[in-house]
């Protein structure tokens, strides 16, 4: 067998493409657009629940917001190291958002107005993500898998911290259970947007899934996240915010509304309401701890130099 | 990627043994200044809910590996060598405790 035969049928017994394989270029590059976009979209996604950590309404929750930003920042980390097994620089995959070059997910552009903001951002945007990420795990990319097992396990906290600090709203005056609709509705259609462009404007979808680096569409997992979320929305007493949201018995699932896709093809293009603050933050962040950096370098290298 | 671009620290290869009587398992890698450093970061990375009792960090470049076009070089051998294996000997079935 030559090489792409052994990558071919390495595919097709459902086993893993390691970092030292022989991968076709398009494989390799689709992987590290994919890894990194997805690094990017967990470094960026610090920046709106992490505008709340001073704010938060008890130590308690502040701790518990303080560990789940840590968490996205470590999440986003182990996606770079995978990304670097491709042979892709981490400070080059920065530089590459920074300038806009590489994309990250189109969710983190809203802003968050108020505290429910963290709760709803737990249920339904980690919720979305999880029902995106755990196919993933089952990446024909080993390294990719691997990182996505573990993002997965930590998720579920982060899923479940939103749904209990929105109970804890829901459960309190009725200003609070407000903001806890109002939050809702400004977070129902951008979670269903962040699966994707509908299954017939998808086109890379095929090759993907034929690489096995993509195991479901975009319209089936939203349709799984829907299934899952109305029954968590009742639970919770709130509404979603889609009048053509009806139970469709012959399906076996829920009907609902077309999202606005125009408005996630603005968004993605740049043109959402928080997209430069996002960068701009990113930007600073990058040129803040450039001495520090540096620093570090320079010491480990001193430090080097009297050891030798 | 673009050859101007020259990370500034080194990448590590992390290794964790998950409690005592387990051997250490490689878990990722990270970037770090140097080896204090990186396990430091290894400690904040991977084992913010007590997936470990040890780690390990290594240079990744100090890390030596078969590569995948030796496949057979370095495995294929064991697979002709089936009398390795204790199921290659027909024990009868009386016989008890082998």
């Amino acid at each position: 067998m030559n090489e792409e035969q052994v990558f071919t049928d390495t595919i097709a017994k459902d086993q893993r493409i390691e970092p030292r394989d022989w991968m076709p270029d398009g494989y390799r590059k689709t992987m590290i657009r994919q890894i990194a976009q997805h690094a990017h979209s967990e470094i960026i996604g610090m920046q709106p629940e992490g505008e709340w950590i001073t704010r938060a309404p008890s130590l308690r929750r502040k701790a518990i917001l303080l560990a789940k930003v840590q968490d996205e920042a470590g999440h986003g980390l182990y996606l770079y190291s995978a990304a670097e097994t491709l042979g892709a620089d981490r400070g080059d995959l920065t530089r590459r958002l920074i300038e806009g070059r590489q994309k990250y997910s189109s969710i983190f552009n809203y802003p968050t107005l108020s505290f429910a903001d963290v709760g709803v951002i737990g249920w339904l945007v980690d919720g979305a993500a999880i029902c995106n990420q755990v196919p993933l795990c089952r990446s024909s990319y080993g390294p990719y898998g691997r990182a996505m097992i573990r993002i997965c396990k930590e998720e579920s906290f982060h899923q479940r911290q939103g749904y209990e600090l929105l109970m804890t709203m829901m459960g309190g005056t009725p200003a609070q259970r407000e903001m806890v609709q109002d939050s809702v509705n400004r977070w129902w259609w951008p979670s269903l947007m962040m699966f994707g462009p509908p299954d017939d404007q998808s086109p890379n979808s095929a090759q993907s899934m034929a690489w096995k680096i993509k195991r479901h569409s975009n319209d089936e997992l939203r349709q799984r996240f829907v299934d899952m979320s109305v029954p968590q929305a009742e639970a919770l007493g709130v509404t979603l915010p889609d009048p053509e949201l009806t139970w469709n018995a012959d399906r076996g699932h829920y009907d609902f509304g077309t999202p606005d896709w125009d408005e996630l093809k603005r968004v993605i293009s740049g043109d959402g309401p928080c997209n430069s603050l996002r960068i701009e933050n990113r930007r600073r962040a990058d040129e803040d701890g450039a001495w520090v950096r540096e620093a570090a370098a320079a010491h480990a290298a001193k430090k080097a130099g009297v050891a030798a | 990627m673009s050859d101007d671009v020259k990370h500034e620290w080194p990448l590590f290869e992390v290794f964790v043994r998950a409690k005592r009587g387990l051997n250490h398992v490689h878990v990722g890698s990270l970037r770090a200044a140097d080896h204090q450093m990186a396990l430091h970061h290894a400690r904040d990375l991977y084992t913010r809910r007590n997936e470990g009792v040890s780690i390990w960090v290594v240079r990744s470049d100090d890390v030596a590996a078969s590569g995948p076009g030796d496949k057979d070089a370095f495995f294929a051998p064991s697979g002709d060598k089936m009398y390795r294996h204790p199921t290659y000997y027909a024990i009868p079935d009386s016989v008890p405790h082998i």
